[in-house]
């Protein structure tokens, strides 16, 4: 493998990355305060399908970004009224938004494009090269060469642990997810606070949907996220509710479900459908061999209700 | 990751239940409707096609939403099972594969056995897969403690990743042209339940296995400990002196090996080979029947043959309305948030009286 070959691999592996990082930064916020959000793949379905219409309507990208941002929201305020509003279960809640979102996407899809529409080529983020930081060997082009939502994901990514770690807002909503009574005692709007990091987290999911459709493919194919959500959930845990770390973990398995690049590089043939299935594999394992040593936020999914 | 979180619907008696799920059903129709109006729709053709497509004729209720009804009684059964007894098993999907793959192996490995041996084989490969692809979650939670809704749900990916390997790979058909098994022999398949008809004796099975199911819950021990332990594992590992792992771990590998029959009587009964997308995600609707049947292993057969009657329309939904039979999938997720949102009300409106 030659250092061409491995710069293409390093790039897949960030392209890749970037959504999963959009989506578990944004479930990080919300478990942090206590809700697990699985509808996540519901808001990101929504945000690739808003993503492609709102950047053909507007033929800007960009926009069509904005429009998926949107999307996303949608989806995780249907989550948020039946789970945190009314108190529902989460697990359940979650599941329905998922197969809610699947389904209205797909609905829309065939009504929209009909039943093939994968030569649908769609307005595509260009690639913004940072100079200087560009030019680094080897990482350079993977990084900093990349769509305007990987520069997203870079910076939230310590202003999230900024705001978790070091302000008053961040310490309320940590302790929303530790103590909910408690933190009521002491004067929090618990629903509130999870109702904003909830639709906080759909916003992103609808901005990691709209990467996938613009950024990724310049297409938008039903099953296009193929339970990205559920593995931004797990890089939540590996990277341990830490927004710095949950960066590093989402990049670690972009360049997993990239490996079939570096593999196909050494000349390794290997069934495709192992590589599909790698990513699943490798969250189960660090799942396994991880949680023990981290801790979950200690009211992550139980309803709350105010006591008042 | 995290304790087993309270029952997902309170518990209530019988009719309470039977008029939860028909308000949770008039509240579906009704935004259902609406949402077809908003998308374009004339939610009166979408209705009349529907019902036509799966009541119209004698053949179409039987072959089709009976025949259809059949995995989402077996997914729902086991959805069931698990969640009274606080398993979030997610992985209904994944088990039905595991079951499918190990009934069409078993299937075309025991070619020469007469039908009396195979059949029996073919359905019990399918338990033991389902199980089997249950055991991974199951020892997460119960060795390492990790919650087990993400754990079973990862395992769907892998499941169905697998079942496309083995039908682009090894368990190709032998002409090797298209990306399913050969078909398991005559010996191996469930016959027919009705003359005339392509309903199988699986219908029949699922119908037994419900009834025992309701029995083994009410009225045995092992039933009341599970009971127990979905309501509170520490109350019932405290107050009850339950052996709270055991009970959660039969609960886990009988839910799995459940899902994983739905997979072998859907081989065994309906197709002979496996394929890719052999199921349309009857794991996941099989959280919808599930609950609106209160948990309750009989009334999963009534919102079983509801929701194949669902599939079954959505159909001829798609030919005779031109709306795409995605659609079946929002009427899935409103039934379930029906169900949660009356049940959260329901429970509000009696605390604040009492």
């Amino acid at each position: 493998m030659n250092q061409a070959e491995l710069v293409l691999f390093l790039e897949a592996a960030v392209r890749l990355g970037v959504p999963l990082a959009l989506a578990a930064l944004g479930e990080t916020i919300s478990e942090r305060c206590g809700v697990i959000n699985i509808g996540l793949e519901g808001s990101i379905i929504a945000g690739a399908l808003g993503g492609a219409l709102g950047a053909l309507a507007f033929e800007n990208a960009l926009l069509g970004v904005g429009i998926g941002a949107f999307a996303g929201l949608l989806c995780a305020l249907v989550f948020a009224v039946v789970a945190v509003g009314l108190g529902a279960d989460q697990i359940i809640t979650g599941t329905a938004v998922t197969l809610g979102g699947l389904g209205m996407t797909g609905a829309i899809y065939r009504a929209r494009f009909g039943a093939t529409g994968t030569e649908l080529s769609l307005p595509t983020l260009t690639s913004v090269r940072i100079p200087g930081l560009a030019d680094l060997p080897l990482v350079g082009t993977a990084l900093f060469d990349q769509a305007v939502t990987a520069y997203l994901a870079y910076l939230l990514a310590p202003l999230l642990w900024y705001f978790l770690f070091r302000t008053p807002y961040g310490l309320e909503l940590r302790a929303v997810g530790e103590a909910p009574d408690a933190a009521e005692a002491a004067g929090v709007q618990v629903v509130r606070v999870r109702f904003l990091a909830t639709l906080f987290g759909g916003l992103l999911a609808g901005v990691a949907g709209a990467h996938l459709a613009l950024a990724h493919t310049g297409t938008c194919a039903e099953h296009l996220t193929a339970g990205r959500g559920l593995i931004a959930i797990g890089v939540v845990v590996l990277g341990r509710w830490n927004p710095a770390l949950v960066l590093a973990a989402a990049l670690f398995f972009g360049a997993a479900s990239a490996f079939q690049f570096f593999l196909q590089a050494l000349g390794l043939e290997v069934a495709y459908q192992i590589f599909l299935a790698l990513p699943y594999l490798l969250t189960l394992a660090a799942l396994a061999g991880w949680v023990g040593r981290a801790r979950a936020p200690a009211a992550l999914a139980l309803p709350w209700e105010s006591k008042r | 990751m995290t304790e087993a979180p309270s029952q997902a619907v309170g518990r209530m008696r019988v009719a309470e239940s039977v008029a939860l799920a028909v308000a949770a059903l008039v509240l579906t129709a009704g935004i259902g409707a609406l949402l077809l109006l908003v998308g374009g729709y004339d939610p009166g053709a979408a209705a009349a096609a529907m019902v036509r497509g799966a009541f119209g004729s004698w053949t179409a209720f039987t072959s089709i939403t009976l025949v259809r009804s059949v995995p989402l009684i077996l997914t729902g059964l086991a959805v069931a099972f698990a969640f009274r007894a606080g398993v979030w098993n997610i992985g209904a999907e994944g088990q039905l594969y595991a079951g499918a793959l190990a009934a069409v192996w078993v299937g075309l490995q025991g070619a020469a056995l007469p039908a009396v041996l195979l059949v029996p084989l073919v359905l019990i490969a399918s338990w033991v897969a389902g199980a089997f692809w249950a055991l991974v979650p199951t020892l997460m939670r119960l060795r390492l403690g990790v919650g087990e809704v993400i754990t079973t749900i990862l395992m769907n990916f892998v499941g169905i990743y697998l079942a496309a390997y083995m039908v682009h790979g090894p368990l190709q058909e032998r002409r090797g042209v298209f990306p399913q098994t050969d078909a398991i022999p005559e010996a191996g398949r469930l016959p027919a339940l009705l003359p005339g008809t392509s309903l199988h004796w699986g219908f029949a099975l699922s119908v037994v296995l419900a009834a025992a199911l309701a029995v083994v819950l009410r009225y045995s021990r092992f039933g009341f400990r599970l009971r127990a332990v979905g309501a509170s594992t520490e109350a019932a590992s405290v107050a009850g002196r339950i052996d709270v792992r055991r009970v959660l771990l039969v609960a886990f590998l009988g839910s799995g090996a459940i899902a994983g029959m739905a997979g072998g009587v859907q081989i065994s009964g309906v197709t002979f080979a496996l394929y890719e997308d052999l199921s349309p995600g009857w794991g996941y609707t099989a959280i919808a029947v599930a609950l609106l049947a209160g948990l309750n292993p009989v009334g999963v057969i009534v919102t079983g043959i509801l929701f194949g009657a669902l599939q079954a329309g959505a159909g001829a939904m798609q030919r005779d309305a031109g709306i795409p039979a995605a659609w079946v999938g929002v009427v899935e997720a409103l039934v379930i948030l029906a169900v949660l949102v009356i049940d959260r009300v329901r429970r509000r409106v009696s605390e604040e009286h009492s």
